[in-house]
């Protein structure tokens, strides 16, 4: 039952590469007879962006559920920096500096962009609101990612366009010091220049030391900024790939199930 | 917590420059760009109803004189009181996408715990008005308990209550009961005038409050280097505030008894002072605190703010208390202007506090609305209901037309969010 596959877990290709933030190991999860993730190996790592794809139902968001503290696993061990950690709730996750930008994002439309990036962490100056001081420092996180799209910063979230609202999303997890971002099909439903705008927002957070996932369908995306591509079949991890090592074809035929991990070795 | 604002003055003026992205220079979009930004994106706010409410003054003060004069004008504020308030309450749940049909029968259940006790019980005032205002939170808290925890449509728990209530109020009264009010402390709150110079002070505190809140707000913001809101704008609003304000309290000062020998009469009624608080109370909560901007976001998206760690069944269970606990104490300003309450009390005041908040630009689908919306949409169902009440209209007629504005309003408010879902 349980799968090794080539490279994964505690060899990382490359070896040098710094220890991880996250590994996650023989990750189960079943819901009622589906069996959708079959002990799964994970890692994050900082400073690199790792890609996570799969065919549709493969279990992708369902792994990134249990390590947002949505849907706890089954079973299966999480180590965060090191230390064993079960993350049990959206709170545990974001106390360990784990941040997830879900597919639909999750704003607030009737809030503005300062609101929603400071929602339920609000600062405070005595019992009121620092307006001022929120305003200041969603400005500044936004200009350490070298945003340039949004014109102002109270603008409602109801009238910005798909990739202002991805970053603001993303800006969010920056703003909150987040060692971890894993950003779930963040170009799904962008154009071609707002997609360049979430990879290089990506990339930014990779030159700043994070540890970004980026689960994709776009294999192009995931070429673009990828370092690592972990790929999913089946509740199965099949393969995990340094981006420069591998090509987009190989990639399809792990994900198609066409090349298993157990054909390779 | 004090991270972010340790050094002020180190910024300020360095924001400025040519390279800087937009989002720094563009200040708060309040004023009047931000308000055109708001309605083209079919945010309308309380507009319509302030364009309504000075046609239909406009209207009524040309078809009948007498409702111009200090004593309707002093009346109508009797009349909205209880709609206000009911609506002001009301606005915390519909904020939340919720609806609380109970809130009228809420009112009459704190009404007639408050004339048992005192008028029946001989029990003091203040220990009446505490339990009155505590069974209203009771009443709030058990609402939020079936919505929050056991997930009940919040439409059927309070149109259970609805009924429920009114069985109650009969069964606290007595089949057939009214029960008079004679207490002079309750009598007051809709039947007492300030005097003329405490009405002064009154109006001096309201100008001087919004001057200095204002002018606070906006050196917090020049302190860290952003852009204000201008002073000139400042300064402009607070005049008209001044003047309306003004021109408010000097016609009530004025002598309206139709018998000023026999029955001077003049001040400002009480109950405008207490609308007064409610509203800066609420304004504050809803705009100063974390806890008011959790309310919009759980109204916005409850997926985002629960995924923000907000406690959506805390904010819910305190939104129904807020508006329960504000409706007993409707409950009050009713039995004080009744002068006596019977087992109808407050049976269908809600279904016009609810048409008051939507009327006055709070939508039903929850996350947009202001405490002000609950003001101005409350004086426009009184004012139809005042002067069409001069103008001999009989009360199935005033029932229609405020029926009408309610539909209007509601409609307005789908096609704005229409609006807002589909264009950009
Ligand atoms: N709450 C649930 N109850 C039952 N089955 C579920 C549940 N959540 C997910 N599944 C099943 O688990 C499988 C994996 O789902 P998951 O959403 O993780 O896939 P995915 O890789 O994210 O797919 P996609 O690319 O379409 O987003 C699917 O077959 C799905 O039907
Ligand atoms: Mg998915």
């Amino acid at each position: 039952m349980v799968t090794t596959t080539a490279g994964l877990g505690e060899h990382p290709p490359g070896g040098e590469e710094p220890a991880p933030f996250l590994s996650a190991t023989g990750i189960v999860k079943s819901f009622g007879p589906v069996h959708v993730l079959r002990g799964v190996d994970f890692a994050i790592r900082p400073g690199t962006v790792t890609a996570l794809v799969g065919d549709n139902g493969a279990g992708k968001t369902t792994l990134i559920k249990g390590l947002a503290g949505i849907q706890p696993f089954d079973a299966g061990r999480v180590q965060f920096e090191g230390r064993e950690v079960h993350i049990d709730s959206p709170r545990a996750a974001a106390e360990l500096g784990i941040e997830v930008v879900y597919q639909d994002l999750a704003l607030c439309d009737n809030l503005d962009i300062v609101q929603n990036m400071f929602l339920g962490r609000e600062l405070h100056r005595g019992v009121t609101l620092d307006e001022a001081a929120m305003e200041h420092r969603a400005g500044e996180t936004l200009r350490g990612l070298s945003v340039r799209t949004v014109s102002s910063l109270r603008q409602q979230v109801a009238q910005l366009s798909g990739g202002q609202r991805q970053t603001v999303a993303i800006a969010r997890a920056v703003l909150w010091n987040r060692k971890v971002v894993i950003l779930d099909e963040p170009t799904a439903a962008l154009g071609v220049a707002q997609t360049e705008q979430v990879l290089a927002l990506v990339r930014e957070l990779r030159s700043a030391g994070l540890g970004v996932v980026i689960i994709s369908h776009n294999l192009q995306d995931v070429f673009a900024v990828a370092d690592l591509i972990y790929v999913l079949y089946l509740g199965t991890m099949t393969a995990c790939l340094p981006a420069a090592q591998t090509t987009p074809g190989e990639v399809v035929e792990y994900i198609t199930g066409g090349r298993t991990a157990a054909q390779d070795a | 917590m004090a991270n972010g604002m340790a050094s002020p003055t180190e910024q300020s003026g360095t924001m400025a420059t040519a390279e800087e992205p937009g989002y720094l220079r563009s200040g708060q979009q309040d004023g009047l760009r931000g308000g055109l930004v708001r309605l083209r994106s079919g945010d309308m706010g309380s507009l319509p109803a302030l364009i309504g409410l000075v046609v239909l003054v406009i209207l009524f003060a040309l078809l009948r004189p007498t409702f111009l004069t200090p004593l309707n004008f002093a009346n109508f504020f009797t009349q909205a009181a209880l709609v206000m308030i009911l609506a002001m309450g009301l606005v915390f749940v519909l904020l939340l996408g919720e609806i609380d049909l109970s809130a009228g029968v809420t009112s009459g259940v704190a009404a007639a715990i408050l004339a048992v006790l005192i008028q029946k019980q001989g029990v003091a005032w203040p220990i009446a008005v505490t339990a009155a205002l505590a069974s209203g939170i009771a009443i709030g808290l058990f609402i939020g308990m079936m919505v929050a925890r056991i997930g009940v449509p919040s439409f059927v728990v309070t149109l259970a209550l609805f009924l429920g209530l009114q069985g109650l109020v009969l069964v606290i009264i007595g089949e057939g009961g009214n029960i008079r009010i004679t207490e002079p402390v309750i009598l007051a709150i809709q039947n007492r005038n300030l005097p003329p110079l405490l009405g002064w002070v009154f109006y001096a505190i309201v100008v001087v409050g919004y001057l200095t809140a204002a002018l606070l707000g906006r050196r917090q913001r020049l302190v860290r280097g952003f852009p204000a809101t201008p002073l000139l704008t400042i300064l402009a609003k607070a005049a008209v505030l001044a003047l309306l304000g003004f021109g408010m309290v000097w016609v009530l000062n004025l002598e309206r008894s139709i018998n000023p020998a026999k029955n001077p009469l003049s001040g400002v009624p009480i109950i405008v002072p207490i609308i007064a608080l409610l509203t800066i109370v609420f304004w504050f909560l809803l705009n100063r605190t974390a806890f008011g901007r959790h309310i919009y976001a759980v109204g916005g998206n409850v997926e985002a703010a629960r995924r923000a760690g907000i406690s959506i069944s805390y904010v819910r269970i305190v939104c129904f208390c807020i508006c329960s606990g504000t409706a007993a104490f409707a409950g009050l300003v009713y039995a004080s202007r009744a002068a006596s309450v019977d087992p109808n009390a407050g049976r269908f005041v809600v279904l016009s506090a609810v048409a008051a908040a939507v009327i006055g630009g709070t939508s039903l689908f929850g996350g947009r609305g202001r405490i002000q919306d609950a003001l101005i949409g409350g004086a426009v169902v009184a004012v139809i209901d005042n002067g069409m009440g001069l103008l001999g209209y009989s009360a199935g007629t005033k029932l229609m037309i405020t029926g009408g504005v309610l539909m209007l309003a509601a409609s307005a408010d789908a096609l704005s969010r229409r609006r807002r879902l589909t264009g950009g």
